[in-house]
């Protein structure tokens, strides 16, 4: 070895040099040297403005589902019957009497049309209701357990439909805001079996490869070879039309994750082979380390950021797959309501054209799947942490 | 420093080149002064980052769309004998892809990605016989044969319809110098060429490359940052750092008389075959500042053993004469003057 | 080249075979089957000539007998061409898939066409000019087309169709065609209805196939052939042509095996919304009525469409990439 002489030689920096080099490096620099992944992806992806404005929504719809209860002026199930196919109501700052500060709504009356003998709904501009917030109204437990009666929103007397009512008198916000937690949630956990399933499978096969790596692959093709939407048509129309809500809920869950999964786990795959033959594995290897202490601290930790944001990518899928099946009469059934559920009274053009107001469930659908879209997207940019530096 | 223009091919004055992106401004180009003579070799040396590739890439104007030439200027003596200023032509006009590759032609440091993959050779290399040369496809195609057995590829007749990956690591790099070499260039400039090859293919590339260099009568610029490369190669040295060059002289004058503590330092970096044993080899303290900001004084200042007082730090160096053509950046060898020079600029 | 075709053909087998023990296995998921209701009903009103009948099919098809038996009988008859009985339309299932198939088809397809007219000049578009307000553009309508559902997309056409010509767009063919028997006028009738489900079924995949010619494009454009390239004196436009646009096109070529089955998946939604007589609303009847045969054959066939979709897009990443059958 040429290292034979005084070791400390090797730091022949002299101290004014030192004393230079620590005043010159300047202090974000030093700060984008030291910071850890999960920090240069949060830098990365702060300056994705839609993104995180998106994160921010999809923040505030998840907190909206946990307390529906509350959000929702009625209950889901509660027919008004007086108020079948109502429109929506418009919320208004301005009446025949000028300007108003609480926004209020006319009352809606019915008139039936001598001739055709069709309802029709008026306006009735001579009662302004007016809006108020914290009302008291329909009894609920929260979660089960907090007994209130509070509202965030309603009208003293009479009703108020933002989004008007369904054929059987049903108010259209209530529904949509209750399906809001079928719907959300079906792509969480959905995405959190297939995420388990992706993750385990399409580690082993990556790390172990030859035969299991082979078997693997094998099945993951064949399960790609089926179209989705048939396979799933298939696979839940076999769902016992007996079982209870909540088991086809799960039941479902579970049919979208098997599919779901190989997309994941090819990720997941392509990463670990890639990654397998670094330096840093190998080093860890020579070192004596155990396998499943490669995996879980050397390996996952390299690329778990890129799975996050194909995880946030895989979960609008997952609700246009729920929303698609609901629709057709073979996903979730009523008396649950998912925004698929919601939209499969407007599957006929009469439904559509006598109450379209039917299709806002739709529009949730959009705007849910299209901020994950866009928080996926910016996740995945921000996933590369050197992506910004490249010249 | 006056010199006609007529004895040097190509000529860069002050050239700046700055890359403009969300992180902010890289100055990757800060006043670059070089000089190629006609049919002779210059080299230019400098660690990682130090502008040299974004300089050779400037003359062909090949720089990304966030990277701009702000400043300088550089003379280029065409076939027809007119000095053109390349800084003046538009990147995509048709005066400058005239120029590339018909001319001026490069050679890159990755063989392996520098290649299609999906294209033959002789697609690759008869599109630019094709293009400058005007010569119908099979004649294009028998002169990229041609090329091809002059930097000794065996078999050349058979392998031209061969894929790149079909060809190893160093015969891709001889296909690239054949690519280059195929329309006659003037220059060929050579951007760090054999730092991908192993040390036995490196020397071939390298003999290569001057033997043909010496019969073609080329002129050329080398871009390594492998000081040992350049001893055998050029006969003008040209040592950059941060955007600059900070010594430039004939090879002698560099390795024998080198004046610049960076270029010392370098030099003292060559491991040596007939070092007393035990001896270690020294390297560089620190690392190369970024380039987003630039450091006050003289680049060189936080790492450089020999700092001797506050100028370094405030002041930037010019470059001074210390022998025939051999010029010096530093205030080691111009205290005074070097201020002064340095009071005058502002 | 041949070799690799013939290997790749192969391989095909077990899968197809895998697959058919699956489509077998789901549609036997429901509990009872369609034959005992319908014998039960038969018995009922006491007809004994279909009782006779009843007895030849289930003899033939094995029904009543352990599930590999009757799988076995059901394999051997698709081999050769038979796919069993419908017991819901009293009818072989081939009488009643080919022509729906063919139709599914011609709707994948299309809207496959579509989607490559639509997403390639696009997607080269918005990397040559990335971060262009065309590329702005063209991104956000891109994330929007994949996010909203098909059926939705179709809802939303049938709304507007309603609403601006007073008219209904369902279906495949106007009324005076659907039951007549193939002709050139009918055929000018489908292309007339055809649009529809092409725009509504190829939405989707266009966005998808957006972002992925984008994506490809970039990738290829910051790479150092292209650098190279234009030291050689190319013009950008020839070059991009030439060099990244022919590399970006390999994973694009890739993306017809699972676009196809996509586009298959998708028309079967839309299909149930628009009426339109392909694979789609049948197979979802016989799901839901346990009309085994026609299900277990349906779900088979496509998924067959399917390995073969994928075989194809491998055949032409074959032609595109050298590297593919190099060894």
């Amino acid at each position: 070895m040429f290292f034979t002489q005084n070791p400390e030689d090797n730091l022949a920096i002299n101290d004014r040099q030192k004393e230079l080099l620590e005043e010159e490096v300047d202090e974000t620099e030093e700060q984008f040297y030291y910071a850890t992944q999960w920090q240069l992806m949060w830098w990365n992806f702060r300056k994705h403005r839609l993104a995180v404005g998106c994160g921010i929504l999809i923040l505030f719809m998840y907190l909206m589902v946990l307390v529906p209860e509350f959000i929702a002026p009625y209950e889901p199930s509660t027919r008004n019957r007086r108020y079948a196919n109502a429109p929506p109501q418009r919320v208004r700052l301005v009446s025949d009497q000028g300007f108003h500060f609480r926004p209020f709504v006319y009352d809606l009356t019915q008139e039936i049309d001598p001739e055709t003998l069709q309802r029709n709904y008026v306006l009735d501009k001579s009662t302004i209701k007016p809006i108020r917030f914290f009302v008291r109204g329909v009894d609920y437990k929260l979660w089960g357990l907090i007994p209130s009666n509070i509202h965030l929103f309603g009208v003293d007397d009479g009703m108020l439909f933002l989004f008007g009512t369904d054929r059987l008198g049903r108010d259209m916000f209530t529904r949509v805001i209750y399906a809001a937690r079928i719907s959300m949630s079906i792509g969480l956990i959905g995405v959190f079996l297939s995420f388990v399933l992706g993750l385990t499978l399409g580690g082993i096969s990556g790390y172990l490869g030859g035969r299991v790596d082979n078997i693997i692959q094998r099945i993951m093709e064949i399960i790609r070879s089926f179209p989705q939407i048939p396979l799933w048509m298939a696979l839940s129309a076999a769902i016992p039309p007996h079982w209870s809500p909540v088991r086809t809920y799960f039941a479902i869950t579970v049919i979208l994750s098997v599919i779901g999964w190989t997309n994941l786990a090819r990720q997941v795959r392509s990463k670990i082979i890639s990654l397998k033959n670094e330096d840093f594995v190998v080093a860890a290897q020579l070192s004596g380390t155990s396998e499943t202490r490669i995996v879980t601290r050397h390996l996952i930790p390299s690329f778990m950021s890129h799975i996050i944001a194909v995880i946030t990518l895989a979960i609008p899928t997952m609700i246009l797959a729920e929303t698609s099946l609901s629709f057709l009469g073979i996903g979730l059934r009523p008396p649950v309501v998912s925004w698929g559920v919601l939209l499969q009274q407007s599957q006929n053009l009469y439904a559509l054209t006598q109450a379209p107001w039917l299709m806002i469930p739709g529009l949730f659908v959009v705007v849910y799947v299209l901020a994950f879209s866009f928080l996926g997207d910016g996740l995945r940019d921000a996933a590369d942490p050197y992506g910004g530096m490249k010249r | 420093m006056n010199k006609p223009v007529e004895n040097n091919i190509l000529e860069v004055r002050d050239l700046e080149v700055k890359f403009f992106s969300d992180e902010g401004t890289v100055n990757a180009a800060n006043g670059v002064n070089f000089k190629v003579p006609a049919g002779k070799s210059i080299g230019i040396v400098g660690e990682s980052g130090c502008g040299k590739t974004v300089t050779a890439y400037s003359v062909l104007q090949l720089l990304p769309s966030t990277g701009k030439i702000t400043n300088g200027t550089i003379k280029y003596q065409a076939n027809d004998g007119n000095v053109i200023d390349l800084t003046n032509l538009k990147s995509e006009s048709r005066a400058m892809r005239r120029i590339r590759g018909g001319e001026i032609s490069m050679i890159f440091q990755e063989p392996m990605t520098s290649f299609s993959p999906v294209h033959t050779i002789c697609n690759q290399i008869s599109e630019a016989i094709m293009l400058h040369q005007h010569l119908s496809k099979q004649k294009a195609r028998l002169r990229a044969i041609e090329m091809l057995e002059l930097v000794g590829i065996p078999n050349a007749k058979r392998r031209v319809d061969e894929y790149p990956f079909q060809f190893s690591g160093g015969m891709r790099q001889r296909a690239m110098i054949a690519m280059a070499l195929a329309c006659n260039p003037k220059i060929l400039i050579a951007d760090e060429p054999t730092t991908a090859l192993d040390v036995t293919t490196q020397a071939q590339v390298l003999k290569l490359i001057q033997g043909i260099q010496d019969e073609l009568n080329l002129s050329m610029i080398l871009i390594t940052h492998d000081l040992g490369v350049i001893a055998q190669m050029v006969d003008h040295v040209y040592i950059m750092y941060l955007g600059k060059v900070v010594e430039s002289g004939s090879v002698y004058d560099i390795f024998d008389r080198a004046k610049h503590p960076y270029t010392r330092d370098l030099i003292q970096s060559i491991p040596k075959l007939h070092g007393a044993r035990g001896e270690r080899v020294t390297s560089i303290a620190g690392t190369v500042p970024s380039t987003y900001k630039l450091p006050k004084g003289c680049a060189f200042h936080a790492r450089c053993s020999d700092m001797f007082g506050n100028i370094c730090r405030t002041e930037t160096p010019l470059p001074i004469e210390v022998g025939s053509d051999h010029y010096v950046s530093c205030f080691l060898h111009s205290r005074e003057e070097g201020k002064n020079n340095a009071r005058d600029a502002r | 080249m041949l070799r690799f075709i013939i290997e790749r053909l192969l391989t095909m087998i077990p899968i197809l075979i895998v697959i058919s023990i699956i489509s077998f296995a789901i549609i036997q998921l429901p509990p009872g089957d369609y034959l005992t209701t319908y014998i039960i009903q038969l018995e009922a009103s006491g007809d004994s000539v279909s009782q006779s009948e009843i007895e030849g099919l289930k003899q033939r098809y094995g029904l009543g007998q352990p599930m590999h038996v009757q799988y076995f009988k059901w394999i051997s008859g698709v081999v050769v061409g038979d796919f069993g009985y419908s017991f819901e339309w009293n009818q072989p299932v081939n009488t009643l898939i080919w022509e729906r198939l063919g139709l599914t088809l011609v709707v994948s397809i299309s809207s496959l066409l579509l989607t490559w007219i639509v997403a390639f000049p696009i997607g080269v578009y918005s990397a040559v000019r990335q971060h262009s307000p065309g590329d702005y553009i063209a991104t956000f309508v891109g994330f929007l087309g994949l996010s909203i559902p098909n059926f939705m997309l179709a809802l939303i056409l049938m709304y507007g169709g309603y609403r601006l010509f007073g008219m209904s767009i369902g279906g495949l063919f106007s009324p005076e065609f659907v039951d007549a028997s193939w002709s050139w006028a009918k055929f000018v009738n489908m292309l007339s209805h055809l649009w529809i489900p092409m725009v509504v079924v190829g939405t989707a995949g266009t966005a998808g196939m957006i972002r992925i010619m984008r994506n490809n494009l970039l990738d290829e454009l910051g790479k150092q052939y292209v650098v190279t390239a234009r030291a050689k004196g190319l013009s950008t436009v020839k070059l991009i042509f030439k060099y990244p646009l022919r590399l970006a096109l390999i994973p694009f070529v890739s993306t017809v095996g699972w676009l196809l089955p996509q586009l298959i998946s998708g028309s079967a939604v839309v299909s149930v919304v628009l009426n339109l007589p392909t694979a789609g609303p049948l197979l979802l009847r016989a799901l839901l009525g346990q009309d085994m045969y026609l299900a277990g054959s349906f779900t088979f066939l496509l998924a067959t469409l399917t390995v073969i979709g994928t075989f194809i897009s491998d055949l032409l990443l074959a032609a595109v990439d050298p590297r593919i059958t190099y060894d």
